[in-house]
């Protein structure tokens, strides 16, 4: 696997002005503390490249007069940011007892197969991306419990919570996001 | 969306969910505004702010995301002129598997938040405010976002509110999916922007020391909704609903081997484990059997079908006699639970029937609280990481002769070893399944 933190160009060199005009309003949110905005910049850093580098590091922690330790010790914390490009579409199904009571075992292993991932795959954490698609259009990952326990299993794909999902409807579930 | 039933079930009473539930309910000001919305803030700017924190301990609120502390004690501990200042904080960062209540509140009926949110600030001296969202609503951050400019555009928020002078800025965080915080000190580092550890006790209470070591509340969504109606139906009336020291009412989410899934705003104290069961959720799917129920949260200790539990009850003649309770007959409130040895916690009720292996849910919970143990303190590091190695091990390979009393030997030296309460939240469903299902670990020794 490719080095986590390598990349050929650096993140940081493409900023737009309308980003940092977005950054600085994120950060205009805490007047109390700078540092508070951390989440929120690797949030928008996350979202605008799709992971976060070395440059985002150190652009983070220089806009909020902090470390790149500060950063990092977040960014290898928190099981959502990522410092690997992961697939378009991120699939993430609920794994935690309500949802395993319902069958988010099979339904996972059916949103690998309809995908073309081993359906055994699993995320390795520290910041790699879940396992994705050769092609880069999906990944897919066992998340624990999304609250949404009534309406069992569910996933969060991208920004949307698919509910009650039967394992014969996953490729068409996911077809709508091909 | 689990939608309500169209009409409440006889058990329900909804207030918090009174409006959501109404055809072509939308999360917008003007549907808010014409189903009476601000109108309690209006009263409460009107009030003395002590007036209000009396209301809600009158109001016998107890607070809706899991350790159910008194939400009106809690207010009292900030002291209003100490010139220092305070923040509160939202958690919504409702996560405790079994749980989800506040994502509906959050996504369908935000003004409802901003509204109590803003008495609350109110009655406690309180300027800026935050509302911590975890990362997985992402639909539910820009609906509050937008609920929070939409007010500020009426005067509901901002500076010099309704033209009394008072100003309250609010601003949605997001979290990056993990479980502890919504541990409120773990919350609060978060929200620092720090590694979210939770904080070492004492102080126990955010209003000494919370965000940017000030004085801070931290409560739940539903429990800040709650504050609105204390305030419109009046704290006599809104306690009455409940039963003494439990006021209101509580929504319980109920998951897991029930016909019908879902959450459902009931009277706190208002049913029985079976009446919710049997008579509000339909009942178990058909042919199968009850075997155990986690009343409150995943980390709530289990109880097993055909308990019965030793309690002090009201007899004919008003006399308090000890009686032996079945489980099926256990009030879902605060203390009738904790007098079984469980909790109401946050709600979250997880119903298995006689088709479950108690010891693959015992392994799904043990996965679960391996990956979100934050690694501070050491017993629950490696504590919660071993318990799941040995049920996911029994389950792979068999187990040995002594797993169950090694699994209950790290469990007993996690709880009561940690910073905070999730040592105990990791120990619980281990120390209780071993303790309910004994058999199940046992028959499965090679």
């Amino acid at each position: 696997m490719r080095a986590m933190t390598e990349s050929l160009t650096r993140q940081a060199d493409s900023l737009s002005a309308e980003f940092v005009a977005e950054a600085d309003e994120l950060v205009s949110h805490y007047p109390v503390s700078k540092r508070s905005a951390s989440l929120p910049l690797l949030h928008l850093w996350q979202n605008h490249f799709g992971f976060i580098d070395e440059s985002g590091i150190e652009w983070i922690a220089a806009r909020l007069e902090l470390n790149p330790i500060n950063i990092i010790e977040l960014v290898t914390f928190y099981p959502w940011f990522r410092r690997e490009q992961a697939g378009k579409t991120i699939i993430r199904v609920c794994r935690t007892l309500a949802c395993a009571l319902a069958g988010s075992y099979e339904v996972k292993e059916k949103f690998c197969q309809a995908v073309g991932l081993d359906p055994h795959c699993e995320h390795h954490g520290f910041g790699h991306a879940p396992p994705t698609t050769a092609d880069g259009k999906f990944s897919v990952e066992f998340v624990e419990c999304l609250a949404s326990c009534g309406s069992a299993p569910v996933a969060l794909i991208n920004d949307d919570l698919v509910e009650n999902i039967k394992p014969s409807e996953v490729s068409s579930i996911v077809d709508s996001y091909k | 969306m689990v939608s309500l039933l169209s009409t409440p079930h006889p058990k329900e009473r909804r207030i918090i969910f009174g409006n959501i539930s109404k055809p072509g309910y939308s999360p917008d000001i003007e549907t808010y505004l014409a189903h009476g919305g601000y109108e309690s803030l209006k009263k409460a700017l009107g009030m003395k702010p002590n007036e209000i924190v009396d209301m809600v301990k009158a109001a016998n609120l107890r607070g809706r995301g899991g350790a159910g502390f008194p939400a009106g004690a809690k207010w009292s501990f900030i002291k209003y002129d100490d010139g220092k200042p305070h923040y509160i904080v939202v958690n919504g960062d409702e996560s405790e598997p079994g749980t989800f209540k506040d994502r509906y509140i959050l996504h369908q009926d935000p003004h409802q938040l901003i509204e109590g949110l803003a008495i609350a600030a109110f009655a406690t001296n309180v300027h800026l405010s935050y509302i911590y969202i975890r990362c997985e609503f992402p639909k539910a951050a820009k609906i509050v976002w937008n609920a929070i400019k939409e007010a500020k555009a009426k005067g509901f928020l901002g500076k010099n509110i309704l033209g009394t002078g008072f100003d309250l800025d609010i601003y949605v965080h997001q979290g990056a999916g993990a479980y502890i915080c919504g541990e409120e000190t773990s919350l609060l580092e978060s929200l620092e922007g720090k590694r979210p550890y939770p904080r070492i006790k004492p102080p126990y209470f955010p209003a000494v020391l919370g965000l940017y070591m000030k004085p801070t509340i931290v409560n739940n969504v539903e429990t800040i909704c709650h504050v609105k109606h204390i305030l419109a139906m009046g704290p006599e009336e809104y306690a009455k609903m409940g039963t003494p020291g439990d006021g209101g009412t509580r929504t319980m989410c109920v998951s897991g081997d029930v016909q019908r899934p879902g959450f459902y705003e009931i009277p706190c104290g208002g049913v029985t484990l079976g009446e919710l069961i049997n008579d509000v959720c339909g009942g178990l799917k058909p042919g199968r059997t009850l075997k155990a129920v986690i009343p409150g949260g995943s980390s709530a200790k289990v109880l097993r079908a055909g308990e019965t539990f030793k309690m002090k009850v009201k007899g004919a003649d008003g006399q308090m006699v000890e009686k032996d309770v079945p489980l099926l007959d256990l009030v879902m409130d605060a203390s009738t639970l904790q007098a079984a040895g469980t909790m109401v916690g946050s709600g979250g009720v997880m119903i298995m029937d006689d088709s479950r292996d108690m010891v693959w849910a015992l392994n799904n919970l043990n996965q679960f609280y391996a990956h979100e143990s934050c690694g501070q303190c050491t017993p629950c590091r490696e504590g919660s990481l071993w318990m799941s190695k040995v049920t996911t091990r029994i389950i792979d390979e068999g187990a040995r002769h002594d797993d169950a009393k090694n699994l209950k030997n790290i469990a007993d030296n996690i709880a009561g070893r940690t910073v905070c309460a999730f040592g105990e939240a990791c120990s619980w469903p281990t120390q209780s399944f071993l303790a309910k299902f004994p058999d199940e670990f046992e028959k499965r020794v090679k």
